[in-house]
């Protein structure tokens, strides 16, 4: 059902976003903001170049890392909270306290504990990315319709069958929306991560960019991330929608 | 107000002057995208005696709501022409209009005072009439005791006896009411039409009620008009005869079945084919 | 207060407790992490002196700011979208998508536009932080219940009328939530930005004693930012569970 129409719009979104950076370009001059053609150039070239390669590992590398615990971890403990109504009630904005404060003051705190390279890396993007999986999951869980479970009871299914067969279900698209938010925020800490606590990485590439103050790299990284971080963001979101249609009944609704 | 009329004799809506009009209506929700057009209601034609009490009931989704929204100028009529007191209605309500509505209309930001007055403050009217008219309402409808609460406050019933007083202090001269008990129990209901008929009386307004219980259009009305299944078209209007001072225990007497009977035989058949129609007309 | 927050207020202590004894110990070495009563004492001691006064200013105007214009700037952006559905339809994606950008890769960029100073700070967190209230503007306006709108055409209310007496209340707990969002991002945004790239502001401070070794400032600074971030946003939290209980959302 995805038609090609839906993709007339954000395709005009992303040729006016261009335009706009064309003329910011313009404005501000060569020593501010590089234009888009020469930029992407740079950004195709530098991904070709032997040395790229490695340093995309390391951040894939910490990334992927950061991601499984923050997923694994965030649902484990999302479940445990979520079943037991007391853990879950006290939690809860010590969750949502932690969400809201500017982690990167915590930032130091984790170098001194893990020492430079991948653990803080791995750590900060992680400590980003598991507080939204834990809060959506633990959610989903508490807020499963009890008539569910009593028509399972009803039908005599075991424990592990109610399980697989009703609360997953029942709990999947919340748990995949926190799934969606985490990913992003685990992506932004591990690349905040590498800002400082590396030599190698795009974070660190990034920052030797900016100390010596080559705009058009530095462009260059950030497109590269958000084009990743996008898409997969765009592709993810899809899916939470399709998951999310298949449960609901929409009560509100727009005029 | 006008003096309450109790009536021994049988009432004669049809002796009484047209208040609103219904001529060849018909209501089609066009496609959208994936869905085709709708034909909701119609061509349907009514009319509306002053004073009366009126209830349509039909299957589901057979344009009973649509019928209300089309009425009261909620909804423009795809064919058709619609008119109230003489003057055409044409997607606006007319002055003279009040509509009580099935979901809950309270405004969970005021309070039941506020929430009363609220009509009455938009349309100018002077800060002593409107807290007379508001005392009254509220006194009407038993919620004085609730003035100063919020509707989350209150149970179901009692929302929609504040939308009910917040359409009272109106003084509309014809209320629209679309399934507005289909919330509540049985015997919540069976007193709510027991207040329903005294405010129509108090106020002589003319009443249509939408409903899907047969007992309930049968004890309350006039005439009823029975739908078909989609789209939605008269298929019979029964008059009861019922006096006009009547209240539930109606019920008690031998004929009142007969009725209640009659609506069904007329809908059974309609009520499987809606049945079979399935996804939600919505 | 209920027993919930007795156990919560237990199990924070208890953590507090244990890290004091660990650090005092010298299990946990002052390299790493400093006892809490020290943190609290050089927190004090920051203040007192006075001479983060400057950086105070600096940090908590720029936030100050930053959260204004991204709650008027968004509510006024998230209304015009509502109003028009095909430029909403267009940006939607964009809205999607936006807090998947890491926003800090910018930065740099931000201080070549506006120099140093303030001013990319602000530019920054007020992007930030405006999407959300943006999203959650979009969101109170969408799921008004239509038998409020249909009440307003009962009333015959123009349309100004219906905006301010239906539509905005009905919004308002949605709204509010997206202030929330609002304060909190405007906090990070200010905050990271001047850890990273600032010569200035609370955040510039915390990175300036870590690279100094200095742990005493350092976890004071940090304890600072924590308590004056997690004050506000409880504040506002309450605000918002006082205007719901009377809508007993």
């Amino acid at each position: 059902m995805i038609s090609l129409r839906s993709f007339r719009d954000p395709i005009l979104v992303v040729l006016s976003l261009v335009a706009m950076w064309q003329v910011l370009h313009q404005l501000a001059g060569d020593s501010a903001l590089t234009a888009p053609a020469p930029t992407l150039a740079h950004l195709w070239q530098m991904v070709w170049q032997p040395r790229f390669l490695p340093h995309l590992r390391e951040t894939a590398l910490a990334f992927g890392q950061a991601l499984l615990i923050a997923c694994v971890g965030g649902v484990a403990i999302g479940v445990l909270l979520g079943g037991h109504r007391l853990s879950g009630e006290v939690a809860e904005p010590l969750l949502v306290g932690l969400y809201s404060i500017p982690k990167i003051t915590l930032y130091p705190v984790i170098l001194l504990l893990f020492g430079l390279g991948m653990p803080a890396k791995v750590a900060f993007g992680a400590l980003h990315g598991i507080i939204p999986v834990v809060l959506f999951t633990m959610n989903a869980v508490r807020n499963v319709n009890r008539t569910y479970l009593r028509a399972g009871r009803a039908m005599r299914l075991t424990p592990w069958q109610t399980g697989w067969f009703v609360l997953v279900p029942a709990t999947l698209p919340e748990i995949f929306s926190g799934l969606r938010i985490g990913f992003s925020l685990t992506l932004l800490g591990t690349m905040l991560g590498e800002l400082f606590a590396s030599q190698r990485g795009l974070g660190f590439l990034l920052m030797t960019a900016i100390d010596l103050h080559d705009v058009k790299t530095i462009l260059a990284i950030a497109i590269f991330i958000s084009i990743f971080a996008v898409t997969l963001n765009s592709v993810m979101l899809a899916v939470d929608r399709r998951l999310r249609r298949r449960t609901a009944h929409d009560p509100g609704s727009r005029p | 107000m006008a003096e309450p009329a109790v009536s021994l004799v049988r009432s004669a809506p049809m002796d009484q002057p047209v208040h609103a009009r219904l001529a060849d209506v018909t209501r089609v929700y066009p496609a959208r995208a994936g869905q085709p057009a709708v034909h909701a209601l119609g061509p349907l034609s009514m009319e509306l005696r002053s004073g009366e009490f009126f209830s349509v009931v039909g299957p589901s989704g057979c344009g009973k709501s649509t019928l209300l929204d089309v009425l009261a100028g909620l909804a423009l009529p795809s064919e058709g022409a619609v008119e109230f007191e003489g003057k055409p209605v044409q997607g606006m309500v007319p002055d003279g209009v009040g509509v009580v509505f099935q979901e809950d209309a309270s405004f969970p930001w005021l309070t039941v005072e506020d929430n009363v007055a609220f009509g009455l403050r938009r349309s100018g009217v002077a800060a002593g009439e409107t807290r007379r008219r508001v005392d009254f309402a509220v006194d009407f409808m038993g919620l004085r005791d609730f003035r100063r609460a919020y509707p989350s406050q209150l149970s179901g019933g009692m929302r929609q006896r504040v939308c009910i007083a917040r359409t009272l202090v109106l003084q509309p001269r014809l209320i629209l009411l679309d399934e507005p008990f289909g919330a509540l129990d049985q015997q919540t209901r069976l007193l709510m039409g027991d207040e329903l008929l005294r405010l129509w009386r108090e106020t002589s307004a003319t009443v249509l009620l939408i409903t899907h219980a047969l007992d309930e259009a049968n004890l309350l009305s006039d005439r009823i008009g029975v739908m078909s299944a989609r789209p939605g078209r008269f298929i019979d209007i029964v008059e009861t005869g019922w006096p006009h001072d009547r209240d539930s225990r109606l019920a008690e007497r031998a004929d009142f079945g007969a009725v209640t009977s009659r609506l069904w035989s007329l809908l059974r058949t309609e009520s499987m084919r809606a049945m079979g129609q399935g996804a939600r007309a919505k | 207060m209920s027993k919930v927050a007795w156990i919560r207020i237990a199990i924070v202590a208890g953590g507090i407790g244990l890290l004091e004894v660990a650090c005092r110990s010298g299990l946990v070495p002052p390299t790493m992490v400093i006892a809490p009563s020290l943190m609290v004492s050089a927190m004090a001691g920051l203040l007192a002196s006075g001479d983060l006064a400057p950086d105070i200013a600096q940090t908590f105007s720029s936030v100050g700011i930053a959260i204004v214009l991204s709650i008027v700037g968004g509510f006024t952006i998230g209304f015009g979208l509502h109003w028009f559905p095909p430029l909403r339809r267009a940006f939607d994606p964009f809205l999607a998508a936006y807090y998947a950008i890491p926003h800090f890769a910018f930065y740099p960029l931000l201080i070549v536009i506006f120099g140093l100073g303030s001013l990319p700070l602000i530019v920054l967190a007020t992007l930030f932080a405006m999407v959300a209230m943006i999203v959650a503007t979009l969101a109170g306006l969408d799921r008004i219940p239509r038998v409020l709108l249909k009440t307003a055409q009962v009333h015959r209310l123009s349309p100004f009328e219906e905006m301010w007496r239906i539509r905005l209340p009905a919004a308002g707990p949605h709204l509010f939530s997206g202030i929330k969002l609002a304060v909190a991002y405007s906090f990070i945004g200010v905050i990271a930005g001047e850890f990273i790239l600032s010569t200035m502001g609370v955040g510039h401070e915390i990175a300036y004693a870590y690279d100094n070794f200095d742990n005493p400032r350092m976890y004071g600074l940090i304890l600072f930012v924590l308590a004056v971030v997690t004050a506000f946003n409880m504040l506002v939290y309450a605000y918002e569970r006082h205007l719901a209980k009377r809508r007993g959302a």
